[in-house]
């Protein structure tokens, strides 16, 4: 016999499955191919505030981190000579669990060569309203994710939802992103989603600074919900190891694990990259928002609570 | 030393020396940033709610609270007296600190007292308890079903609304989440 709770995880699945083949074909239309990279990977990503999980062989000891996310081995890709790609898969990150977080999670990544941060914000609105249609017969929500997005700097967001300048916060990281947890960000997207852009460069990550001196990088908001990372991509590998050298001197000052460098993906750069956009987009959260879920959890089979 | 990772609904903390109790609470990772707890507490003395925002990993002072089941005795000026089942022990809480858990005490009602530092600062009563009606409208006989109300006044003075064929004497079960009229108690 069928209880409820059997029945929606058969919804659950059923809603996954709908959604991940609507993404394949989403991106087969437009020319990408799908690709496939490691979980276990020699370098996980060394943003400071990034914390991977340590795999162990158990006669070897420690051969590595699961992905918290793919981006250096698509982007060897880029560098390889691939020109539309995109990978559906999984990303781990550990100490981030809540109703929008769990350690492991679909991650939507693709990249474009050639292209700009614009045409992969391009990309995301158009995929955001395809699935929207496909998922919710809500004449509301349609209108709410149809195209074009409304385009915020962080500047202006600040100004707007919090009354603040930029300028002032941008020498404090801790009380920028307070502001920006508690202030700005749940009020961003709740009309439409928001696409925020030209992020202070010392928080460009992998992405390349725009000649008006920012980053270029973007983040779509939906509801107070951050569902995806994007980048004009930063191409120069000299810049890139000074960033990565940056990343492990505040990991050491602050007592976090310190990752080595992936120095096959700065050869990739020094064979040279094309300029490229990317995207990286937590599906979970995306479905959690248009099925108007309350959780992640809600929209996955067997998250860890259900182990 | 607890930190942020033990916060849950329900745990107890000290801020600035006053214990809170954690009604909501939500991580929230601004994009490439650092990691916050957002949280919704109640001030356990007042009852007030307010929302705090922790860094991930912060440190917590844990709130040394204690819960004792004991029972309600008698008012003694604008106080009210209770007694440890296990210990005979006796306390009192003031009609302000009770606030609206006044309305659920009768002679001998087991609550459950909460105690901060060994100093009593509010009670939980019953879910369900049942007092007797000492002013309503009379009632009209067979109307049992309509969705009408009207006013009642019980023992401890509770005004709640009820239904038409409520009359004097009769019991009735109220839920104290909601201080609201559940049924009436055949006797």
């Amino acid at each position: 016999m069928t209880t409820a709770a059997d029945r929606a995880l058969l919804a659950t699945l059923e809603l996954r499955a709908t959604a991940f083949g609507a993404i394949r074909r989403f991106f087969d239309a437009r020319g990408f191919i799908e690709v496939d990279t490691p979980a276990v990977v020699p370098c996980p990503g060394l943003d400071v505030h990034l914390s991977a999980f340590e795999v162990r062989d158990p006669k070897r000891g420690p051969v590595g981190w699961l992905a918290t996310s793919p981006e250096y081995q698509m982007k060897r890709l880029l560098s390889a000579g691939a020109k539309r790609i995109f990978q559906l898969g999984r990303s781990y990150r550990a100490e981030e669990h809540g109703r929008h977080h769990e350690r492991e999670f679909a991650m939507l990544e693709w990249y474009r060569a050639e292209a700009s941060s614009d045409d992969v914000i391009a990309d995301t609105e158009e995929l955001v309203a395809f699935l929207a249609e496909l998922l919710t017969n809500d004449g509301e929500a349609l209108d709410f994710y149809a195209p074009p997005w409304v385009r915020l700097t962080v500047e202006e967001a600040l100004r707007q939802h919090a009354g603040c300048e930029l300028e002032r916060l941008a020498e404090d990281e801790d009380r920028f992103f307070l502001t920006w947890a508690e202030q700005v960000q749940p009020r961003l997207g709740l009309e439409q989603p928001v696409v925020v852009t030209d992020w202070p460069p010392s928080m460009a990550s992998l992405a390349r600074i725009k000649p008006n001196g920012m980053a270029d990088r973007f983040e779509v908001f939906i509801r107070g919900i951050e569902i995806c990372n994007g980048f004009g991509e930063l191409t120069d590998p000299r810049e890139q190891r000074a960033r990565f050298e940056r990343d492990q001197a505040q990991r050491r000052a602050t007592g976090a694990p310190v990752y080595p460098i992936d120095e096959k993906f700065l050869e990739a750069l020094e064979t040279g990259m094309p300029e490229s956009g990317g995207n990286a987009l937590g599906v979970d959260r995306l479905l959690m928002l248009l099925v108007g879920a309350e959780s992640v959890q809600s929209v996955m089979p067997f998250p860890q609570e259900r182990l | 030393m607890a930190d942020t990772s033990d916060i849950r609904k329900g745990f107890k903390m000290l801020i600035d020396g006053v214990p809170y109790v954690v009604v909501d609470h939500q991580f929230v990772k601004p994009g490439k940033g650092q990691a916050f707890v957002r949280t919704r507490i109640k001030n356990m003395m007042t009852g007030a709610v307010i929302d705090r925002t922790f860094k991930s990993g912060e440190k917590l002072e844990k709130a040394d609270t204690e819960e004792r089941t004991m029972q309600y005795l008698y008012p003694e000026g604008d106080a009210r007296v209770f007694m440890d089942t296990q210990s005979y022990e006796q306390l009192s809480l003031t009609d302000e600190q009770l606030g609206d858990n006044v309305h659920y005490l009768l002679d001998g009602t087991e609550v459950s007292v909460m105690l901060f530092q060994g100093r009593p600062i509010g009670v939980t009563p019953p879910t369900f308890v049942e007092l007797e009606v000492t002013e309503t409208e009379p009632g009209f006989k067979g109307d049992t079903s309509s969705n009408t109300t009207k006013p009642a006044t019980l023992e401890t003075g509770l005004q709640v609304n009820v239904p038409l064929f409520v009359n004097v004497g009769d019991k009735l079960k109220i839920d104290t989440r909601t201080g609201q009229y559940v049924e009436r108690v055949k006797g």
